[in-house]
């Protein structure tokens, strides 16, 4: 696999006037002692190394009270243990290890321990449907798969001998189905040493899934230089320290639960808290207060969960280890900022990027007066624009222009490639601007505000949905004709999914066939990307050319301006 | 209203809400989220269900007295009485 991800952005890094920054960044970084940059061991084996093993890296609190602490020199031996079994099992460098459960402390010995080993680490979400666990690992060409017998019966045992590259199924605990292997017997037996792989800045680490348009998801390419990114931006966006307390909320299966809850982190020296539990008011305060949190990476949805309880929850509550709030996914909107500062003492620091560009880009530093509603600055070494397309070229607006956001390739997290499409690869790149799919605008002084999605993305608690992937499924279903899907506004979630859909002769647009439909779609889909409302229509607004116009559904759901409707087919009017 | 008729109108309310869910294979002491697998917005399109439903005012702080079918139904039967 590795000659198709021939990075074509990477080489600037060096080269850019950027780089020194990012220069700079690379020699706080340790290397390996042979040569060569491996993720693992700025993570996690350097700072054994250097006398810090005693060091808690992860406080970990099991959804049954469960409280864990391991420490750096625990998490480094679990880690070779992990390294060694994969090699025991004939799995080899540039493999691929597909990551499909809850935030459990194996989940992150697997990760690190496939880094370690030279594999390449591609997470997925446990509350996908069995629909996109397949079709990432189809498109990824899964060599290894860590998850828990439940998520493996439930969404990949029907499908799994149809995926010849699948040679290693490990289940999480004791025991495992037929075809698999109990992780727990396999991680004693191994050995607690394992002399980390070789790999070269420039070697791929890890392929983030994310959304398009049209078409299958894309694998976004990182590369072990991502590291550079991560823990300079940890330090610059997320005041990230040695010895912090630090809690990302975010999910592994996310890339800010990659980037910032695993990378960052612990190659930043911090002790990381570990929920294995799903959002709950009393909890999350009690995790804030007790474990004495000192930076807090959160995200919208769930500062508008805290929101809604009203400030009596939080009362008599003792914040004063806090030092850093920020959050991530969509924009922040002012009153969150105004409402963290009332709570907590201290405002949000709300910061902007995607699978693509590997880390933050744009943030609100600790040095930055914030402007609430604004996603912040570039960060140092990021050089962005707001832009208009013209063909194959690319025009700067003036600041107070809505248009694309746009960036300078060539810092270390970029992506390297979108796993064998190239085509798709190049066309995000204009006359040497990353188009960004975003539609932003720059103030007079220099903040970022974001306005939309510059497609029919859809983003829903901060992760991007393709409404083709949706509709893909919806349509599986017998009763559906057609679909389309998009993106309403929604109070917690930013944007929730719709679906608009036509019937097939005999069949009867009712509450029963809504709940059918909809129940389909979640089994196959998982509740985080299925439609939590479906409507039925005679038709669907096309195209001449017999595109379905998801932009005109939503303009007319939301009482937009219309637009251009000259393309419009005549009876859809 | 007897707890039969509470935990028939809540499963109602939740196979509406995530309609993947067979009712019959619901488990009294399944957790909605990490058994049944709810999302936390799917949990919180229950809570605002029920509260028409019922016309409860049902406060964030006891969201965690409907983890489970059980617990629900215990909390809305004497939230219901002390209500009417």
């Amino acid at each position: 696999m590795g000659s198709e991800i021939i990075r074509k952005y990477g080489a600037d890094v060096e080269s850019s006037p950027l780089a020194t920054g990012w220069n700079a960044a690379r020699a706080r970084l340790d290397g390996l002692p042979g040569g060569g940059l491996n993720i693992a061991h700025e993570a996690v084996d350097r700072h054994v190394l250097a006398g810090h093993g005693a060091r808690t890296a992860m406080v970990w609190l099991g959804r049954d009270g469960t409280r864990r602490e391991i420490s750096y020199a625990e998490l480094s031996a679990d880690v070779s243990r992990f390294a060694n079994l994969l090699t025991v099992h004939g799995i080899r460098r540039g493999d691929r290890l597909f990551l499909l459960a809850g935030r459990v402390p194996e989940l992150y010995v697997a990760a690190l321990g496939a880094f370690k080993a030279g594999l390449i680490v591609s997470p997925l979400f446990a509350a996908f449907g069995p629909e996109p666990v397949r079709s990432r690992m189809e498109i990824g060409r899964a060599s290894v798969l860590v998850t828990t017998e439940q998520l493996y019966q439930r969404k990949v045992a029907e499908w799994r001998s149809e995926l010849p590259s699948l040679k290693l199924i490990l289940i999480i605990g004791e025991c495992a189905p037929g075809n698999c292997i109990a992780l727990g017997p396999e991680m004693r037996k191994a050995a607690d040493q394992f002399d980390t792989v070789a790999t070269n800045p420039e070697d791929v680490a890890l392929i983030h899934f994310t959304s398009g348009t049209t078409g299958k998801p894309k694998g976004v390419v990182h590369v072990h230089a991502a590291i550079v990114a991560h823990v300079e931006t940890g330090r610059l966006a997320l005041d990230l320290r040695p010895g912090d307390i630090y809690w990302c909320t975010a999910d592994p299966g996310w890339v800010t639960g990659m980037s910032y809850g695993i990378i960052a982190p612990l190659a930043s020296q911090v002790t990381m808290i570990v929920d294995e539990a799903e959002f709950d008011l009393e909890r999350w305060y009690t995790i804030l207060e007790r474990e004495r949190v000192n930076v807090w990476y959160t995200a919208p949805t769930a500062i508008r969960m805290l929101m809604r309880a009203g400030a009596e929850a939080s009362k008599g509550r003792d914040f004063s280890a806090l030092r850093f709030l920020a959050s991530v996914g969509e924009p922040l909107n002012a009153e969150c900022v105004i409402w963290g500062h009332e709570i907590f003492g201290k405002p949000f620091h709300d910061n902007w990027w995607q699978s693509e560009t590997g880390g933050i880009i744009i943030g609100n530093t600790r040095s930055m007066d914030i402007k609430p509603g604004s996603m912040g600055k570039p960060m140092p070494g990021i050089a962005a624009g707001i832009v208009e397309r013209d063909g194959q070229t690319v025009r700067e607006l003036k600041d107070g222009a809505i248009g694309e956001l746009a960036l300078r390739p060539g810092w270390p997290s970029m992506m390297r490639a979108y796993l064998g499409e190239e085509e798709r690869y190049k066309k995000c790149f204009v006359d040497g601007w990353y188009l960004t799919g975003d539609l932003a605008m720059r103030d007079a002084d220099g903040y970022f505000w974001f306005v939309g999605r510059a497609d029919d993305l859809i983003k829903s608690a901060g992760h991007l949905i393709g409404p083709f992937e949706v509709e893909s499924v919806l349509i599986e279903h017998p009763a559906v004709a057609e679909a389309a899907v998009i993106g309403v506004p929604d109070e917690t979630a930013g944007e929730v999914v719709k679906a608009f859909v036509t019937l097939n002769l005999g069949y009867a647009a009712d509450l029963a066939l809504e709940r059918e439909i909809r129940g389909h779609a979640r089994k196959r889909l998982g509740p985080a990307v299925a439609p939590r409302d479906i409507v039925f229509r005679d038709s669907l607004p096309r195209t001449r050319s017999g595109k379905i116009m998801r932009r005109l559904l939503r303009a007319r759901e939301l009482g937009l301006p219309e637009g251009d409707l000259s393309t419009l087919e005549g009876d859809a009017k | 209203m007897s707890p039969a008729t509470l935990r028939a109108a809540f499963i109602e309310e939740l196979t509406t809400v995530a309609p993947d869910i067979d009712p019959a294979m619901v488990g009294d002491d399944d957790n909605l989220q990490s058994d049944l697998g709810l999302d936390s917005m799917d949990f919180l399109n229950l809570i605002t269900a029920l509260h028409k439903r019922f016309a409860l005012p049902i406060p964030e702080a006891d969201y965690p007295q409907l983890a489970t079918t059980a617990l629900a139904v215990g909390y809305l039967s004497t939230a219901v009485r002390s209500g009417s």
